[in-house]
């Protein structure tokens, strides 16, 4: 089994050469679908090279690279990291709808932003540190 | 710390959420967040995963965000000054003209929390929202996923391989604080404001430790 993190999630998939894998273990990491059109989702598609589909399977590390996220893998290739790229960060900030987040209370409780539409809300980071 | 402010204005359509970067996991926050008694949330982002959605490179920035879940003010510093910087570092301590004008900044930037609550002053068009949005680049991007993954294998054990990957997305993303000082503290409690922080912070020379907000 090889450890993905993605930028809010992990996962455990069985992968082989890198990152490749199934287009169902593929869009449970990336939520991208394979199509014949490429790499789909809602109505975007990234052509993937021949090189990156055989069969079933997807090379994520070339597919994410291609989306223009960082791909960073461990030295011993066991966890994989697959970044937001720069510019769909850039996109969803500029949009200025505000990034919606889950991040667990003291407790272990999730808190999503979403749940406080129609207030105001005052987001503040702090630090021990 | 938004206690007074959020009693205040709890009954005014009003939501603090405090976000703890806080990569040594919930229980090393506990002791902060239970003396502070807040009714507000007080959440935990170990792999500063707010950080990385909003762009933020220290602590306390805070964001705006509307009814309709937009943004109106982008990220800033929350309250804080660079009076810090002029402190005797023996005794630690402020003159007593730094501190009064430290308060007054800060009594000046919670002012203008309550006036946004009230009447929507200091919501800022979108077009002046959106200029004051640092950009996310590249080097940025990958500082943010060599970090995920040296949190990652420092809590799994792999503690110098976690460091390198820290160290590298120092280098990606020098401007980011938290990302220094995080990666000082989870090395060693306390190094994120020991002699090495000082000297990061003498190098700034007149470049803000914290910018001022733009109110």
């Amino acid at each position: 089994m090889t450890k993905i993190l993605t930028p809010i999630d992990e996962f455990d998939v069985v992968t082989r050469d890198g990152l490749w894998m199934t287009a169902a273990d593929a869009e449970r990491v990336t939520g991208w679908t394979l199509k014949p059109e490429g790499m789909c989702r809602a109505e975007a598609c990234v052509a993937m090279p021949a090189s990156a589909v055989k069969g079933t399977e997807v090379d994520v590390e070339a597919f994410w690279t291609k989306l223009g996220g960082p791909v960073i893998a461990s030295e011993a290739r066991d966890v994989w990291a697959l970044g937001a790229p720069a510019d769909e960060r850039n996109a969803a900030l500029e949009g200025l709808q505000a990034p919606d987040f889950t991040l667990p209370d003291i407790d272990g409780t999730p808190r999503s932003l979403s749940q406080l539409r129609g207030q105001k809300v005052f987001v503040a980071t702090w630090a021990s540190w | 710390m938004w206690q007074a402010l959020y009693d205040e204005l709890k009954d005014k359509n009003f939501m603090v959420v405090a976000v703890a970067e806080e990569s040594r996991g919930a229980d090393h926050a506990r002791p902060w967040i239970e003396q502070a008694k807040s009714s507000y949330w007080q959440l935990v982002d170990t792999e500063h995963r707010l950080e990385d959605l909003y762009n933020l490179v220290n602590v306390p920035q805070a964001i705006w965000i509307d009814e309709q879940g937009r943004i109106v003010r982008p990220p800033e510093t929350a309250g804080s000054t660079d009076h810090f910087r002029r402190m005797d570092l023996k005794t630690r301590t402020m003159s007593p003209e730094d501190q009064a004008e430290r308060l007054a900044a800060r009594e000046a930037y919670l002012d203008a929390v309550r006036a946004w609550v009230n009447t929507g002053k200091h919501a800022l068009p979108a077009d002046a929202a959106r200029a004051g949005l640092p950009k996310v680049t590249p080097q940025i991007a990958e500082a943010r996923v060599r970090f995920r993954l040296g949190v990652w294998l420092r809590a799994h054990g792999s503690t110098v391989e976690g460091d390198r990957q820290m160290n590298e997305a120092i280098n990606l993303h020098p401007e980011s604080w938290s990302l220094w000082r995080q990666a000082a503290d989870l090395d060693e409690v306390g190094k994120a404001s020991g002699p090495d922080f000082w000297k990061r912070v003498q190098a700034l020379g007149e470049r803000p430790y914290y910018p001022p907000p733009k109110l």
